[in-house]
């Protein structure tokens, strides 16, 4: 009990370690591919350390729900983080929230950030909020559908025991399986704002869909925004490995050495995770807003196929 | 306890001609409220002990009504929840417009029929024989007739309250007919009767049809939806929450009652019809309320997509009854009354909200509102809640329902006929749509009437409401909190209710450890919303701590930014318009043929740019209007027979008594 | 035949289908014809695969025929073509992208199920693999009914017959000299279309067949 515990608080704290270290991976092989040197891989956690010893300027307009906010996306994102087996299975509290759960969980950590960008009152805020939730609108039914393809196939919506299926011999190639991988993955793209959907790097306003959200920010509030969208980046990264790249994720019960394996594994599909990622955003570029909804409409599609070929036959 | 209940009721009853007597003091509002509000605890705290301590069901009959049939009553656990459900929103209605009724401008046309409309709606889960349930049910539509065009000034109301009357009669008609048919095996129109007799498989469709009309057209079931935006935002807004959040529950109560308890063994393909629909519903629903900005309206347009979810519950309940899986059924039907009793709380908080607004501001319009949160702070915080509850956010308990409707899905492949295996994952996926829409909808709704800078003077000048509005929200947000956290002990009330309907129910939940839910087996999925909240709470809170300790805590405030073109007007920010363009144009141009027309005035030229938006009703282009044009076709063809001839009235009275003799002579 | 040679044989019939959905959403012609490209290349892996299962070498040779043909031959003929014609701008869907997936998705359903009531005895992969390739047939045909663009239409019709042979091989048996007719007649039906969009394009000066109905004074 204490064990699990540990692990569980263990874990926790690691996914909020690394999270920074992530995004600057995927920044400097960024850069790396346009053939600049790039920030340092450590930068990012400059930048939240810079940011917190800011004074926090507030819009006049602005209401306390501008202040707390911050810390409600915050605690979202990093309970939903906290649940998505990383090296181990069968955390302590995979029981309280299945994968469901996690996905409100980053909804309405989503809900409130909108909220922000709504609050001070003018229309760069606006702008962001509106195309915000017209990409959840599509993203998170997409995501639905993958999660009940991954149900039926794996017989139960918890992580860890999603996780530890898809590790064991049981599970085989599965049609479904594949289309719920490409969906997850234009879905994982759209959540994290990367490109083709949004530009994580941009400064104009009107190509802007998170950043816009998230414009009045400063200080000690934009360095939790921050850390939580870093959050949410190694969160989908997580989610794909422990559910299509299973291999190397322990079970409750193993030696000190597999665990040492485990987190080694870990870390190694984060990097991985990373450089695809930083290789697909260099190659293609950022869609016209109305492109999205037919990219997230084809996700959908695509997660309701695999929902319906796992209806019709336990062999898809 | 029965002596009890109908004490209530007759005593709800008797308030009315008390108001009338009463009218014209201005202590009449606040007192015949404070005794409704009394008298609808006293009846729910009745209900609740009777469905907690159930037993054995307790009918009597009350001589009353037609001479051989007398007024049959009967409280089972079926009508013990909705009682409680009717009774909480009765409470909390009555409780709001203490505070609320002293803005109303004609009391005399509100007090006199709202104890009625309680006592009508109390009756309504207690009848027990076709005639009385027919009775109540039209008693209810007409006081909330009455009270949809008690403001009648407004020709809007007028139009309102007929489109109301007209569906409400076509609704009773079609449940007359329903209940001609279940009473024609044996004759006998009480309940018990009807639940013994089994009708053919033919006549027992058509009953489902017939129900599925009659109370569609009162709970809002597309097509049939179409009075609910007009009527529920007529209505002061304590009656909208009642007819929103209690008035539909009743219909989806009187659909329960026939379909699962009256009906008996239903037809695999009964659920297809009532999942289809509930999908359709629940979309349609949805992208309506994002098209309003007319907060009531948009708020009424929601109920149509919870209604939605609801019957897609029910469709599930019904589909794994009919293959024998009484456990999936009990789930399914767990999560459909769950959610009845979740929306009735938020739907009326929100309800509330949108009165207490009208009442501060003076406006129903969100184009007109904003920067709310600093002038009514309480009614914000408690709006927040239930708009966050309706998004279906954990840990609230929106949430649950929506999680237990998912869970049903996941268990439905084992439903063996094809066209279910279609069909559900469809659901399914409107389902993700909806919820998804929804809470882009509350978005707006908080984003544009709470936050931001005031549009108007009157947003502006607004102040809090009254002490008791505000306490009545926030009872309503905290039972929205209770059950979010504690959903367990709700599912364990309703377990007497499934296992009368469909012979089974979920598994005993406050045994679990934790305070978990679990539907079908912990080793497939469970919910601890008590836990999440903790930890959610426990991470904020270390967080905050965090920062504070490391991080500097200076502040200050300054302008917002411009982007280097200062206009300090409230005009550039978003609307309600503005906000919702995105997903109006995805979704919008291929159901609503939404347009966007702007007129650009010429260079030079001093007038304003107008930009109009286009939408189109579909339903109500491809039912309504056909309907309309051809009863005015056929009333213009048939007004000739307003102006024959003595000569000719005589010859038509004579054809028909020939005709008459005729049959009569004719017939073997 | 379970287990992974059964898993197999199934992902390369799901990307088949996943193909022919990523063909709906293409707007563009030569990401299109790219895609086409790739339908072929799995088609001709999927083929392979039944030769080494079934252990019927001949359809090793089928693979090949599809391989050169269709992922070589005639995709670099259609660039040529759409070079010449000069037509790299965005495809005209009579429908929306959403609403062509939404009915590809119907298409899929119903082949599903049509398929599995009517063959209730028969092994399970072989059935699951003629529904694959009934559904690859009907998305074929609708892409020829949602498109404007004469191109695009001879991809679609092309993409419908790759669900032939992938139909065909998955049965048992299949003699070459039927896969070398079907592959010859094939070839020959492009060269034919490939003349008529010339001609075409030389009379009206698009090969939009909305034109031509208007040509022909059938559209006001």
């Amino acid at each position: 009990m204490i064990r699990d515990l540990a692990f569980q608080f263990a874990q926790m704290l690691l996914v909020l370690g690394l999270s920074p270290l992530l995004t600057g991976l995927v920044r400097k092989v960024k850069a790396r591919l346009l053939r600049r040197k790039g920030p340092p891989l450590l930068q990012p956690y400059r930048d939240l350390v810079r940011l917190l010893r800011k004074e926090v300027v507030l819009a006049e307009s602005s209401s306390w729900l501008f202040r707390v906010i911050p810390y409600v996306v915050f605690a979202g994102t990093w309970v939903a983080a906290a649940l998505v087996p990383t090296f181990r299975s069968g955390l302590l509290f995979s029981w309280t929230a299945d994968l469901i759960a996690i996905i409100a969980l980053l909804g309405s950590a989503r809900f409130f950030l909108a909220l922000a960008g709504m609050d001070v009152g003018t229309s760069f805020g606006g702008i962001g909020s509106s195309r915000e939730v017209m990409i959840a609108s599509l993203a998170e039914p997409a995501m639905l559908m993958i999660v009940f393809t991954l149900a039926l196939i794996a017989g139960s919506t918890q992580l860890s025991a999603m996780a530890a299926f898809m590790n064991s011999p049981e599970v085989g190639l599965r049609v479904s399986l594949g289309l719920g991988m490409i969906a997850l993955v234009m879905v994982a793209i759209a959540e994290n704002a990367r490109i083709p959907v949004d530009n994580p790097a941009t400064h104009l306003e009107l190509t802007m869909v998170h950043e816009a959200m998230v414009l009045e920010y400063s200080g000690r509030h934009l360095a939790l925004i921050e850390l939580s969208s870093y959050l949410k980046l190694l969160l989908y990264v997580s989610l794909i490995a422990c559910l299509f790249a299973p291999w190397g994720i322990t079970t409750a019960n193993a030696e000190p050495a597999q665990l040492a394996i485990a987190v080694v594994a870990y870390i190694g599909k984060l990097a991985a995770g990373g450089v695809l990622l930083a290789l697909f955003e260099t190659s293609i570029a950022k869609m016209r807003v109305f492109r999205v909804p037919q990219f997230l409409g084809a996700a959908l599609m695509l997660a309701l196929l695999a929902t319906l070929l796992r209806f019709v036959s336990r062999s898809f | 306890m029965t002596g009890g209940a109908l004490a209530g009721i007759v005593a709800l009853f008797a308030l009315g001609p008390t108001a009338i007597a009463l009218s014209g003091l201005r202590v009449a509002s606040p007192f015949i409220y404070a005794a409704c509000l009394a008298l609808a605890l006293a009846l729910g705290t009745n209900a609740l002990v009777a469905l907690l301590g159930f037993t054995t069901p307790i009918a009597w009959t009350v001589p009353f009504g037609l001479p051989w049939l007398g007024a049959h009553f009967a409280l089972d656990p079926l009508s013990a929840f909705f009682l409680i459900v009717v009774n909480i929103g009765a409470a909390a209605a009555s409780l709001f417009a203490i505070g609320y009724g002293r803005h109303e401008d004609a009391p005399g046309r509100v007090l006199p029929f709202y104890p009625v409309y309680l006592a009508a709606m109390n009756l309504v889960p207690l009848a027990a024989d076709a005639f009385s349930f027919l009775v109540v049910w039209e008693f209810m539509s007409l006081t909330s007739w009455a009270l949809v065009i008690a403001h009648h000034r407004d020709p809007e109301n007028l139009r309102a309250g007929l489109v109301y009357l007209l569906m409400a009669s076509f609704g009773t008609l079609a449940l007359l007919l329903a209940f001609g048919l279940l009473a024609s095996a044996g004759g006998d129109y009480t309940f018990e009767a009807m639940r013994a007799t089994h009708l053919g498989p033919g006549l027992a469709a058509l009953v489902l049809i017939l129900v599925l009309i009659g109370t569609g057209s009162k709970a809002g079931l597309v097509p049939l939806h179409a009075w609910l935006p007009l009527a529920h935002p007529a209505a002061p807004s304590h009656v909208s929450a009642l007819m929103s959040g209690v008035m539909t529950k009743l219909a989806v109560y009187a659909f329960v009652r026939i379909v699962f308890d009256l009906l008996g063994s239903p037809a695999w393909w009964w659920s297809l019809i009532v999942l289809a629909l509930g999908g359709v519903t629940a979309v349609m629903g949805v992208l309506y309320a994002l098209m309003q900005h007319d907060l009531k309206r948009l708020l009424a347009y929601h109920t149509v997509e919870n209604i939605g979810i609801i019957f897609i519950g029910l469709g599930l309940a019904l589909a794994f009854q009919a293959h024998g899986m009484p456990n999936a059924a009990a789930l399914g039907l767990t999560a459909a009354l769950l959610h009845v009793f979740n929306h009735s709380v938020f739907k009326s908080l929100l309800f509330f909200g949108s009165g207490a607004i009208l009442s501060a501001t003076g406006e129903r319009d969100m184009e007109k509102l904003g920067g709310l949160i600093h002038r009514m702070p309480h009614t914000a915080v408690l709006v927040l809640i239930g708009c966050m509850a309706i998004s279906a956010l954990p840990p609230l308990n929106g949430f649950v329902s929506e999680w237990l409707t998912l869970q049903a899905i996941l268990i439905s492949p084992q439903l063996p006929s094809w066209g279910l295996k279609l069909m559900i994952p469809a659901v399914g996926a409107t389902l993700a749509l909806s919820a998804a829409l929804a809470a882009a909808c509350f978005v707006k709704v908080f984003g544009v009437s709470f936050l931001g800078r005031p549009r108007s003077p009157q947003a502006a000048n607004a102040h809090e409401v009254e002490r008791s509005s505000v306490v009545a929200m926030g009872v309503l947000a905290a039972l929205c909190f209770l059950a979010g956290i504690l959903p367990g002990l709700f599912i364990d009330a309703l377990a007497p209710v499934t296992q009368a309907l469909v012979n089974d129910s979920m598994p005993h939940q406050s045994s679990i450890a934790w305070l978990s839910i679990v539907p079908i087996a912990e080793s497939r999925s469970s919910y601890n919303g008590l836990l999440v909240f903790a930890f959610i709470l426990s991470s904020g809170m270390l967080a905050a701590y965090a920062i504070h300790r490391l991080a500097s805590d200076k502040w200050r405030k300054g302008p917002a930014w411009d982007c280097g073109f200062p206009n300090a007007d409230p005009v550039t920010q978003y609307t309600a318009s503005s906000f919702a363009q995105p997903i109006r144009r995805v979704f919008g141009s291929v159901v609503f043929q939404a347009r966007e027309i702007g007129e650009m005035p010429l260079p030079g030229s001093m007038a304003p740019a107008h930009l109009t938006v286009r939408l189109r009703d579909p339903i109500w282009d491809a039912c309504y209007a056909p309907v309309a044009g051809i009863v005015s076709f056929l009333s213009e063809r048939l007004n000739v027979l307003q102006f024959l001839t003595i000569r000719r009235y005589l010859s038509l009275v004579f054809a028909l008594l020939v005709l008459l003799l005729l049959a009569l002579a004719a017939w073997p | 035949m379970h287990g992974l040679t059964f898993d197999i044989a199934h992902m390369l019939a799901g990307s088949l289908v996943l193909l022919s959905f990523v063909q709906l959403y293409q707007d563009r012609l030569t990401a299109l014809i790219n895609v086409f490209a790739a339908h072929a290349i799995v088609l001709a892996a999927s083929v392979a695969w039944q030769a080494f299962v079934q252990g019927a070498p001949h359809l090793y040779i089928t693979a090949a025929i599809a391989l050169a043909f269709k992922a070589v031959a005639i995709p670099y003929g259609l660039r040529r073509i759409v070079v010449q014609l000069g037509i790299h701008r965005e495809i005209e869907n009579v429908v929306g992208v959403g609403l062509a997936m939404l009915a590809g998705i119907g298409l899929v359903a119903l082949s599903m199920v049509v398929m599995l009531r009517v063959t209730p005895g028969a092994d399970p992969l072989a059935r699951e693999d003629l529904a694959f390739a009934l559904s690859i047939v009907l998305l074929g045909l609708l892409m020829m009914v949602t498109r404007r663009n004469a191109v695009s239409q001879v991809i679609g019709f092309m993409s419908l017959e790759n669900g032939l042979v992938f139909a065909a091989t998955g049965a048992k048996g299949m003699p070459l000299v039927v896969e070398i007719s079907v592959a010859f007649s094939v070839l020959i039906a492009f060269i034919v279309i490939g003349i008529f969009l010339f001609r075409i394009r030389e009379r009206f000066d698009t090969v939009d067949v909305q034109a031509l109905d208007e040509a022909r004074g059938e559209r006001p």
